[in-house]
C-alpha cells in the first residue's frame, strides 16, 4: 500500500502540518498534537515489501534506542507506532544542520575547535548512556538555536546506533560494514561495532573537512575503497593549509589513528582539548608533512582485530576506562600529611585506570568587590606564581604514566568555581582535601561539603 | 506485567525471592515455565506454592524433572536420577498429581510456553545455539516462545528476512520486543543458575509496552546449600549453588 499523505491526515493521534523532506528511506513531517506544546517532527519510513532490509532495521533501530536517550544532546523521544503503522515522532530541533554549512568550508580554526568541542560534548552524553552514533555525519548533526548552555550540538538519525545492552540489530542483519563511506572508522569495516571510539574517527574525519575544505579519504564509493584508510594515512591537513596550528593538526591525526587504541580514548578527552589548545600535548603527529604510506604499526593490531571479530562470543565495551579526574588543590594552607595524603589517593586511582586523565586544578579567590590589580602586572604574576606552585605541588605525580594538565582559575566561588570545570569537562571524579579545622571555614562554609553536594560526578575527600 | 520464573528445581529462598522482587515489581501475573522440583531439598514446599498460585489464575508448565519426579520414566545423569529418587520421596500423592497434571506447553495470546525446545517437547531439546533456536521457531507460529531448561539466559530474534541471532541479555535492562520480529526468549534458571552468576534469574514481561527484562535477585544461597547437604542430597548440587554453574 503506497501512502499518499496530505496535510491534515493524522497517524497515531498526530496531525500532519507539513512535509519537509522525501528522502530514499522515508518522508519527515512537521506534526502536532494538541496536548504538546513543543514543534514535533515524524519520520515516515518505507516499509514495503521488498524494501531495502536496511531501512526496516534502521527503522526498528531507531524505534529501539530512541526512547532509551535523554539530555539535551538529542531530540526528545515521544512516540513510535508499532510495525503495522511504522512511525517516529520526536522533538523537532531548532536550529542549523552541518550540513548547511558546507559551502562555508573552510571554517576558521576557532570555529573548527568549538564546534568539535560541542559535538564532543554530545558524544560524551551518548557514550555515558551505553550508545554509540557509528554513522556521525553533518547531516546527522544539528546546532540548536542559543539554548540555556549555548548552542549545543544535538545528534539525528540513530538508525545504525549501538546500545551496549541491546541486541545489535544492523550488525546481525546487514553484511559488511555499515555506515558512510566517507566517515566510516577501520574497525567498523571489520565489522567491530562496539567501540565507542569508532565515534571519535568520525568526529576526526569532520574537523579534517571543516578545516580544510578537503576529506581526509575522499569520497570512496565502494567497500573496497573504503578500506582503503585501514592502510593509508591522510596527508596532513597542515599541508593543505599551512596556517592551521600544529595542536589542531596533532587532534585531528589523534583522533583519525586506525588503531583504536591509539586515538583518544574518550570523546571528553576530545572535547579537554579543543578547549584547552595550549595544553596540548605535541606529537610527531602535530609535525607531520608527508602522506603516509603503509602504517608499519598496524598489521599487527589488524591481526588482533581480525582474531577478535573470529572468536568475539558477545560484546565487549570498550573505551570505558578513560575518565578524567580533577585533583583539586589548595595551596594556601601548607599541610604537609595532607598533601601526602591527597597525593597517595590519586596514585592509587590512578594505578587503576592509565587511561584517565589528571587534571589539577587550584582556585585563585578573588575578593568580591574586584580591585584593579588583579587586572594589571601583578594580577597576572600572581597566576603564574599560582601555576609554578601548582606543578611544584603535583611534581610527585609526573612519575604516573597518565596525562597531566594544570590549571588556576580565578573566581569569587571556589566551590562553584570547581564544580562548573567538572561539569564542562565532563569530568568523572574529583578529589580533594578536607581541612580539619580552619577557622574560615566555620564563617564561610566548606568548598568540600559544597562540592560533594553540588558537582555532576564522584567526589572523594581526603583527610590526613 | 506477567512474571516468567523458569527451573526453580526445589530451591525455596531462590523462589521466595524472585516471587518477592516481582510483586515489588507489580507483577500481576505469574507464569512457572517448568522443573519445580528437582536437585533442591524443598520440592514439596515449591510445588505447594505452585498449586497457590494456579489456583490464583497461574499458568504452570510441565518440565522434565517434573514429570520424572511425578512418575516417568526420563533419562537423566546420575546425580539428577539420585536427586530425583529422593524427590519422590519427599512428594505426597496431592503433589505428585499436581504435577503429573501440567502441560507440556500452553499458547496464550501470541506467546508459547514451553519448557524445552518449542520442536518435539517431551524430547526435552535444550536451545543452546541459533540452530536449535530456528528449529524451535519453526515448530510454532507463535510471535514470542518462552522456555526455561537451559538455565543460562539468553534471547534469540528472528528478522522478517530470515536472520537469527542470540543475544545474552543485561540483567536489569528492558529489551524491547519489536512487532516486526519473532523473539524466543530463554530464561535463566530461579533455582540453578548455570552461567557464574550464583543470583537467582527470572524475568518480568511488560505486554501492554512489549518490553522483557531479565532480573537477577540475590537470594540466601548458604541456607539452600546447607539444606541440599543435610538432606544427604549429592554435595555438588549445593556447590553449584555457591557458584552458579
Amino acid at each position: 500500500m503506497a501512502r499518499q499523505l496530505a496535510p491534515g491526515d493524522v497517524i497515531g493521534g498526530f496531525r500532519l502540518e507539513q512535509k519537509f523532506h522525501h528522502g530514499g528511506m522515508g518522508t519527515l513531517w512537521k506534526v502536532s498534537r494538541a496536548d504538546i506544546a513543543t514543534p514535533l517532527v515524524m519520520k515516515l519510513p518505507f516499509l514495503l515489501p521488498g524494501e531495502d532490509p536496511l531501512t526496516i532495521v534502521s527503522y526498528e533501530t531507531e524505534q529501539t534506542i530512541m526512547p532509551r536517550l535523554s539530555g539535551s544532546h538529542v531530540p526528545g523521544f515521544i512516540a513510535a507506532g508499532d510495525f503495522d503503522g511504522p512511525y517516529v515522532v520526536m522533538e523537532l530541533i531548532a536550529g542549523r544542520s552541518l550540513l548547511d554549512r558546507l559551502p562555508e568550508l573552510p571554517l576558521p580554526v576557532g570555529e573548527v575547535a568549538d564546534l568539535g568541542a560541542r559535538i564532543a560534548d554530545a558524544l560524551e552524553d551518548i557514550h555515558r548512556q551505553r550508545v554509540i552514533h557509528l554513522d556521525l555525519k553533518p547531516s546527522n548533526i544539528m546546532i540548536r538555536d542559543g539554548g540555556e548552555r549555548g548552542a549545543e550540538a544535538v545528534l539525528l538519525d540513530f538508525g545504525l546506533a549501538r546500545h551496549l545492552d541491546l541486541p545489535d540489530l544492523p550488525g546481525e542483519e546487514l553484511d559488511g560494514p555499515i555506515g558512510t563511506g566517507v566517515y566510516i572508522a577501520p574497525e567498523q569495516l571489520l565489522d567491530i561495532r562496539n567501540d565507542r571510539r569508532s565515534d571519535l574517527f568520525a568526529l576526526g574525519v569532520l574537523l579534517y573537512f571543516f578545516a580544510t575544505g578537503k576529506r581526509p579519504f575522499g569520497e570512496p564509493r565502494t567497500v573496497g575503497q573504503w578500506r582503503k584508510r585501514l592502510t593509508r594515512a591522510p596527508l596532513p591537513p597542515r599541508r593543505l593549509r599551512p596556517d592551521l596550528p600544529p595542536w589542531l593538526q596533532e587532534i585531528i591525526l589523534h583522533c583519525l589513528e586506525v588503531d583504536p587504541r591509539r586515538r583518544y580514548q574518550a570523546a571528553s578527552h576530545l572535547a579537554f582539548d579543543l578547549r584547552h589548545p595550549e595544553l596540548v600535548r605535541l606529537t610527531a603527529r602535530a609535525e607531520r608533512t608527508a602522506a603516509g604510506g603503509i602504517f608499519a604499526a598496524l598489521s599487527g593490531w589488524l591481526r588482533q582485530a581480525h582474531a577478535r571479530v573470529a572468536i568475539a562470543p558477545e560484546p565487549i565495551a570498550v573505551g570505558e576506562a578513560a575518565p578524567i579526574i580533577v585533583t583539586a588543590v589548595d595551596l594556601g594552607e601548607e599541610d604537609a600529611a595532607l598533601t601526602q595524603a591527597l597525593l597517595a589517593t590519586i596514585a592509587r586511582l590512578a594505578a587503576g585506570e592509565p587511561g584517565a586523565r589528571i587534571a589539577c586544578v587550584n582556585v585563585l579567590k578573588l575578593p568580591r568587590v574586584a580591585l584593579d590589580q588583579n587586572e594589571d602586572e601583578e594580577g597576572r604574576n600572581l597566576h603564574l606564581i599560582r601555576l609554578a606552585e601548582l606543578k611544584h605541588w603535583a611534581a610527585p605525580l609526573a612519575r604516573l604514566p597518565n596525562q597531566l594538565t594544570y590549571h588556576v582559575i580565578e573566581a569569587i566561588d571556589p566551590a562553584a568555581a570547581l564544580i562548573e570545570f567538572a561539569r564542562r569537562n565532563h569530568v568523572r571524579h574529583l578529589i580533594t582535601g578536607a581541612r580539619g579545622s580552619s577557622k574560615a571555614r566555620r564563617y564561610i562554609g566548606s568548598v568540600s561539603a559544597k562540592v560533594v553536594a553540588e558537582a555532576p560526578c564522584s567526589v572523594t575527600v581526603v583527610r590526613a | 506485567m506477567i512474571a516468567l520464573l523458569a527451573d526453580i528445581h526445589g530451591n525455596r529462598e531462590a523462589m521466595t525471592a524472585c516471587l518477592a522482587d516481582a510483586e515489588r515489581k507489580a507483577a500481576e501475573r505469574y507464569v512457572f515455565l517448568g522443573d519445580l522440583v528437582g536437585y533442591g531439598a524443598d520440592p514439596g514446599w515449591v510445588t505447594d506454592r505452585a498449586m497457590d498460585y494456579v489456583a490464583r489464575g497461574a499458568i504452570a508448565i510441565l518440565g522434565n524433572h517434573d514429570a520424572a519426579a511425578a512418575g516417568k520414566p526420563i533419562a537423566m545423569n546420575q546425580t539428577a536420577a539420585e536427586a530425583i529418587a529422593w524427590t519422590r520421596g519427599m512428594l505426597d500423592a496431592r503433589q505428585r498429581t499436581f504435577l503429573e497434571s501440567l502441560p507440556m506447553a500452553v499458547e496464550e495470546a501470541d506467546r508459547l510456553y514451553v519448557h524445552a525446545s518449542a520442536d518435539e517437547p517431551s524430547q526435552w531439546h535444550y536451545i543452546l545455539d541459533a540452530r536449535r533456536a530456528h528449529k524451535s521457531f519453526d515448530a510454532t507460529p507463535a510471535r514470542q516462545t518462552f522456555c526455561g531448561h537451559v538455565h543460562s539466559p539468553a534471547l534469540y530474534l528472528l528478522s522478517q528476512t530470515g536472520k537469527l541471532f542470540g543475544f545474552r541479555p543485561t540483567a536489569g535492562v528492558a529489551i524491547p520486543l519489536l512487532g516486526s520480529r519473532r523473539f524466543l526468549a530463554v530464561l535463566g534458571a530461579v533455582g540453578q543458575p548455570r552461567d557464574h552468576n550464583p543470583a537467582a534469574c527470572y524475568a518480568l514481561l511488560d505486554e501492554a509496552q512489549n518490553m522483557l527484562t531479565y532480573i537477577r535477585v540475590p537470594y540466601d544461597v548458604a541456607s539452600a546449600a546447607r539444606k541440599i547437604r543435610d538432606a544427604g542430597l549429592p554435595p555438588v548440587l549445593a556447590a553449584r549453588l555457591e557458584q552458579g554453574y
